[in-house]
């Protein structure tokens, strides 16, 4: 298992909650679409964080590259975090079409997100980082949400 | 290395969109060409009508599609760095504009001159769009299989467009080539290593990624790409071999190949974590039935001669590969990539992403559904007008219909662009 195993799998798992709100919202299922909702933004919450507070400092420091790609995964947080807050306004409303407008377009941000770093940054982590224990802090972050 | 690691979301927006608004106006003068045409044009793969239409299809719909998705895609999915996209694409996009128009006419009105014409530019066209993205394809430091099928499609494109013109050529000056084998491998490449290679290819990455499907499995992509090449390698051996076994022993297996990847798309599709149904994910279900017809129809092409004798029914195959699977397809992608393109742009003007209007706010999805129906019935009743030529106007009318709908659609999007580009401009 390398480092970044534990983030790649919860990449799955956030995508399965996000289409169980989607599901709910569309269907105006609003008890459930609330519950999903709020599961998927906590969970969001703590794979943006570990990244941004355990993963991208120990990479920044390992390599010295502090403005290349962490910087637009962070900036790529901060779009889904406002995505997430037009999602919160959209179901407190019960407006199923701008939930899933906003649905929609965090998804598409999310995937390519995801794929950017499952496909180039997770492996250059574990590569500049293969020696250290940010692995394990990951997967003990992850584990606790 | 990894400098020239491109993690910037890519080009101008004009970049895909220059290709993406030309696009379905050569599907629309296909339609139209067929209305004109009447009763003869598709009673045969030879007729001036049914190769001008070809290639209004392949090079004026997919081709102009496919390279302005490209500019995007590589940037974005594999991480490729390329070379002064809006540059080249200013250059290349009206090159192959002018080509394609050169080509069609040469090929419907029989005109020498006019393929003669139509060679140089391709080659420049092409040639320059091919250097350029297999630069960035054999540069990035990205790996995985979306990245070896955009390899190998961009080298097919490469192969189709010097076959293209060696047969262009050939007909201009009466060369004395093999025009038939050399059509069929030119064919081979064109819509099995190009423009089947790069539809795997993407979909490795959007099929999951639209729908949350599991991704494809494993050794799936690691298996296609290269049956794929190692088929259109002995199918393009029917130059050299003339053996009347020899076809259908690559054809069955290819076929095969086809089904596994319609039938794996269908399934990964089916077996969808994400509920919701859009229009894009409906296209891409068409495309892969269409594909397992073709699969289907093939087989009994070979096993069948009689029925294959009939040379309506490569007109058949045809349809359902150019119309049925891949405009189908890449009107899905592009239904997708649109929405999400104009959302991205706009959020980068730098406003509060509360200020910007969501993807489901550039197209009605009225209008991307109500399309879609058009364009199946289109398929349909060309389908049907194969045999029944009385109906090939009707089925023209209906795919010219469809095309223009889509251009509307997509133009109505960039308007919509522009219209909330200037509220958050003036807000700021
Ligand atoms: C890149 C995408 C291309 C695709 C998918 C493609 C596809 C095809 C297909 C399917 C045919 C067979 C048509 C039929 O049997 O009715 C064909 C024939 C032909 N193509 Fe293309 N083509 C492409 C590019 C080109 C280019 C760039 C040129 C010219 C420079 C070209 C020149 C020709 C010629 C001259 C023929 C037919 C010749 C004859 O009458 O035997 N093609 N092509
Ligand atoms: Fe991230
Ligand atoms: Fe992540």
């Amino acid at each position: 298992m390398s480092i970044t195993t534990p983030l790649f799998q919860h990449h799955k798992h956030c995508d399965e909650v996000f289409a169980r709100a989607e599901d709910a919202c569309a269907n105006a299922d609003w008890v459930e679409g609330e519950q999903a909702f709020a599961l998927l933004c906590d969970q969001l919450e703590t794979h943006f964080s570990s990244e941004e507070e355990l993963l991208f400092p120990a990479f920044e420091t390992a390599t010295g590259m502090t403005s290349g790609p962490t910087e637009v995964m962070r900036g790529e947080h901060r779009q889904m975090r406002d995505l997430l807050a037009q999602m919160r306004g959209a179901l407190a409303a019960r407006d199923s079409d701008a939930f899933g407008g906003a649905a929609e377009t965090l998804l598409i941000l999310m995937q390519q997100h995801n794929m950017k770093e499952e496909n180039i940054l997770y492996p250059m982590c574990d590569n500049a980082l293969g020696a250290s224990d940010v692995g394990a802090s990951l997967a003990a972050r992850l584990k606790a949400s | 290395m990894h400098a020239s690691l491109s993690f910037d979301q890519a080009p101008p927006i004009s970049v895909p969109y220059r290709f993406f608004l030309v696009a379905p106006w050569f599907g629309a003068t296909a339609g139209i060409l067929l209305v004109w045409a009447g009763a003869d044009a598709l009673g045969s793969r030879w007729t001036p009508e049914a190769l001008a239409l070809t290639h209004l299809i392949a090079l004026g719909f997919m081709l102009q599609a496919m390279c302005g998705a490209l500019f995007q895609f590589i940037p974005v999915a594999v991480g490729g760095n390329v070379w002064r996209p809006r540059l080249v694409a200013n250059t290349v996009q009206p090159l192959l504009l002018l080509a394609t128009l050169l080509l069609v006419a040469g090929l419907l009105f029989g005109r020498p001159v006019l393929l003669s014409a139509a060679v140089p530019l391709f080659l420049l066209a092409i040639g320059g769009f091919v250097t350029v993205v297999a630069l960035a394809l054999w540069q990035t430091p990205a790996t995985g299989m979306t990245l070896w099928a955009m390899r190998m499609a961009i080298a097919g494109l490469a192969i189709t467009v010097l076959l293209g013109s060696l047969l262009a050529e050939a007909l201009a000056h009466g060369f004395a080539v093999p025009i038939v084998d050399l059509t069929n491998v030119h064919l081979g490449w064109g819509l099995g290593g190009w423009a089947l290679m790069l539809l795997a290819g993407v979909s490795y990455h959007v099929v999951p990624m639209f729908q949350l499907t599991r991704p494809y499995p494993s050794w799936f992509t690691r298996s296609f790409g290269l049956l794929l090449l190692g088929f259109l390698l002995a199918w393009s051996s029917r130059l050299l071999l003339d053996d009347a076994l020899w076809s259908p022993l690559i054809a069955y297996p290819l076929l095969l190949i086809l089904s596994a990847y319609a039938g794996t798309t269908l399934w990964l599709q089916y077996t969808r974590r994400r509920k919701i149904h859009d229009a894009t994910s409906l296209y891409f279900r068409v495309a892969m039935l269409s594909m397992l017809a073709f699969a289907v129809s093939g087989t009994v092409y070979f096993l069948r001669p009689e029925l294959g004798a009939d040379p309506r029914f490569v007109v058949w195959l045809g349809v359902l590969a150019l119309v049925g699977v891949f405009v189908s397809a890449i009107t899905g992608m592009m239904y997708k990539i649109v929405p999400f393109l104009n959302w991205l742009h706009l959020q980068r003007l730098g406003a509060p992403i509360s200020a910007v209007p969501n993807m489901k706010k550039m197209i009605p999805a009225d209008a991307m559904t109500g399309q879609l129906r058009l364009h199946v019935l289109a398929v349909l009743m060309l389908l049907t007008a194969v045999w029944q030529p009385g109906l090939i106007r009707p089925a023209g009318l209906a795919l010219a219909a469809s095309f223009v709908w889509l251009g509307c659609n997509l133009a109505g999007a960039v308007r919509r662009y522009q219209g909330f580009r200037d509220q958050i401009r003036a807000a700021a």
